[in-house]
């Protein structure tokens, strides 16, 4: 099961190094992982998909819980929830396929934030699965680059991550 | 007035209240070494090597139950304290290691004698700190003391860079520290307590398994009146050993791969099981898919990470073992159910069927020696009451199957990490922490030689350590494998070319005494025993080919032992 794992940390040097090293030593996989400061100078805002049975998930938890410098953890996947992530592809935008990746960006909601005469960047931002469906429909020979900023998530209604 | 980050250092230390810290100085650590020679409230202990220095102190830990301290230098002194540092991790032993570290602003260039001490010990310690700001140093060695000894205890380690130590500011130790992101529980919930004891109380053949926890947060006597008040039979870790009197007759031995057949049977056939302060090591459980397969499980534990992480629990409970186990015999006391007594004699009536097979028996008519029956003679000599450190293999378990442990923190040995080397340093915190007790450190020819530097140490301080050397010849553990499981092919496990050991630690100025006929080994001890100046190295010639039994092998359950 993917689950994504919001944890408010202290903003500090090293912070990230214990979660990452702790999913390295344990053998658990990051899927994506962003992180950056609060309103509160002082804390962190983590981010992390990951994937796993749910005794895998269970340990996963706690074992960040257990860090020193984790303040509070969330996992959003156990309630409604919206996640995000943005994309930034550069594509080469020539002739005909000009005007077809204008078309596929505006069917799919996106914005073409940057125009040469050769190339567009176009930015997009969606659950992961819009992303991945978004790439698909892109002819795979036109792109340049791709940059995918992993995916943050915030729970719905009342229930909020806050010390 | 105004301090020093290395005069502030000191006086974090006798205000903590710690007498004696282990170290080895060096570049990065002379500001705080000057500071320490111009006061006398913290002994230091000059080590040999830093892994010694992370040693003695948890020795010094484990036989106390206050904090070991370390201090050692950047680069090398951090890094050889690091298998000191991982040792205390897996055993959960509260140590606060310092470490040296190169001045600030050549942080990150490749300095002399520069290593990322915090990189290097994240993994391994339960926290660490790297200090930027003299400002923060005494808030910093505060918090390092509160996260190593509360909840589930470990090793902090602080680094402190040199220029810090030079720097100045005023001094004020604070009383008390609070960390929004750390908050320990002690308190079990009242509503899984009462679920546990309805349980317990339906038990037909019920089972207590206890481990380290209950030794580090001193419940023993708890444990011990909840046992004799329930009847049931209790099994101990190699972590645990001490916490309830081996000499009682409810209990069954340890358990695991070289556990007891009692303990072992009894687990494998339990309806109920309780799990006190101990964490399913694969030692313990053997094949996981076959481990207590009729049981309900109870796991009493302070950190929430170690419950369900091997196997998954009935009633789980998170808090301070004294605490809940306090909690759970008043409500033994006070409510109307009782055990089972019926069915907790035919209980009883198969532990001892499975008791009369003495599975710890062995050759008491042979003329070479028997190394248990030098751990039993020393049990004899010493009435029971030294404190015994081991080190890692086969010596370690017949340590553990025939010195019996009446009270808490008189063994300790390294059982999570199972780190060689590991228990003469341990013996010189424990005699260090406790003069005029006895202390004994079981080790093997293996073992020994890879701390035997401290001999040197041991001669500092005139520590009069018992070093009991089961010598085989061989690093009998590797060799009992070999021989199992690999044919008898015996490939790098006999030890050429050892050293005399009588004259090394006579070089040493210490005593040697090399013994062997088992005539000798009662008369020998005695002798050992009555040297109070000096480290006594008994060198035992033992049975080569001994093994240790009875053994769960790799993949058995725990009903599939080899016996003898």
């Amino acid at each position: 099961m993917r689950h994504i794992i919001s944890l408010l940390l202290e903003n500090e040097s090293g912070a990230l190094s214990r979660v990452a090293g702790l999913f390295s030593a344990r053998g658990y996989n990051i899927e994506s992982l962003t992180v950056a400061p609060t309103e509160d100078p002082s804390l962190s805002r983590m981010t992390i998909v990951t994937r796993g049975t749910d005794s895998v998930i269970e340990q996963i938890t706690k074992q960040l819980n257990k860090l020193i410098d984790v303040v509070k953890l969330m996992d959003m996947t156990e309630g409604p929830h919206i996640e995000r992530e943005m994309l930034l592809m550069k594509v080469q935008a020539k002739d005909a396929a000009r005007e077809e990746l204008k078309r596929i960006t505006d069917i799919f909601r996106g914005r073409i934030i940057d125009v040469t005469d050769s190339s567009y960047i176009i930015e997009l931002t969606g659950a992961g699965e819009k992303i991945d469906a978004f790439l698909q429909a892109v002819d795979p020979a036109s792109i340049l680059e791709v940059v995918r900023s992993g995916v943050s998530g915030i729970a719905r209604g009342d229930k909020a991550l806050r010390i | 007035m105004e301090l020093t980050g290395a005069e502030i250092f000191v006086r974090c230390l006798q205000d903590e209240g710690v007498d004696i810290i282990f170290g080895y100085p060096g570049g990065a650590v002379l500001h705080i070494y000057d500071a320490l020679y111009q006061q006398d409230k913290v002994r230091h202990i000059l080590v040999r090597h830093e892994q010694a220095a992370t040693h003695a102190a948890d020795g010094y830990a484990r036989a106390t139950g206050r904090p070991g301290v370390a201090l050692v230098t950047s680069g090398p002194g951090a890094t050889n304290a690091v298998t000191g540092i991982a040792t205390a991790y897996m055993d959960s032993i509260p140590l606060v290691v310092f470490t040296g570290q190169v001045p600030t602003p050549l942080i990150g260039n490749d300095a002399f004698q520069e290593v990322d001490s915090i990189g290097i010990t994240r993994p391994c310690v339960k926290h660490n700190f790297l200090v930027r700001d003299v400002r923060l140093l005494a808030e910093t060695i505060k918090k390092a003391f509160y996260v190593a000894t509360t909840g589930r205890p470990g090793p902090v380690v602080v680094d402190i860079p040199k220029d810090i130590t030079a720097q100045r500011c005023e001094y004020s130790y604070p009383k008390r520290v609070t960390m929004r992101s750390y908050n320990p529980v002690v308190k079990g919930h009242s509503g899984q307590i009462k679920k546990a004891v309805d349980l317990i109380m339906t038990a037909k053949r019920p089972m207590l398994y206890t481990g380290g926890g209950v030794i580090l947060d001193n419940a023993s006597k708890t444990l011990t009146e909840f046992t004799r008040l329930l009847g049931f039979p209790i099994t101990n870790t190699l972590m645990g050993l001490g916490a309830y009197p081996a000499t009682d007759k409810q209990f069954v031995g340890m358990l695991g791969m070289h556990g007891t057949y009692e303990a072992n049977m009894a687990m494998h056939s339990c309806d109920v099981l309780v799990a006190i302060g101990a964490r399913f090591d694969d030692r313990v459980t053997g094949n996981i898919e076959k481990f207590c397969p009729t049981a309900k499980i109870v796991h009493i534990d302070v950190d929430p990470a170690s419950i369900s992480k091997n196997v998954k629990v009935d009633v789980p409970i998170v808090g301070g073992v004294d605490n809940v186990l306090k909690h759970m015999l008043k409500l033994v006391k006070e409510g109307s159910d009782k055990p089972d007594a019926e069915a907790l004699k035919e209980w009883w009536q198969q532990i001892d069927e499975w008791r009369a097979i003495d599975c710890l028996k062995f050759d008491r008519t042979s003329d070479i020696i028997k190394p248990q029956y030098v751990v039993e003679t020393l049990y004899k000599v010493t009435k029971g009451n030294a404190y015994v450190t081991s080190d890692v293999g086969q010596h370690q378990m017949w340590a553990a199957q025939f010195y019996k442990f009446d009270k808490p923190r008189r063994w300790i040995n390294s059982g999570g990490l199972g780190t060689m080397g590991f228990g003469f340093p341990a013996a010189m915190g424990v005699q260090l922490a406790f003069p005029d007790e006895t202390v004994c450190c079981i080790t093997g020819e293996g073992s020994i030689q890879m701390c035997i530097q401290e001999l040197s140490t041991c001669r500092q301080y005139g520590l009069p350590v018992k070093i009991i050397n089961l010598n085989n010849r061989y690093l009998g553990m590797v060799r009992q494998w070999q021989e199992f499981f690999y044919q008898k092919r015996y490939a790098m496990s006999y030890m050429e070319s050892l050293p005399d050991f009588v004259k090394l630690a006579e070089s040493y100025g210490h005593v040697g005494m090399k013994i062997e006929k088992p005539g000798d080994v009662e008369g020998a001890l005695k002798e050992a025993m009555k040297i109070r100046d000096r480290t006594v190295f008994l060198d035992f010639i033992t049975d080569q080919y001994e093994n240790v039994y009875p053994m769960i092998p790799a993949g058995g359950g725990q009903n599939e032992m080899i016996l003898i």
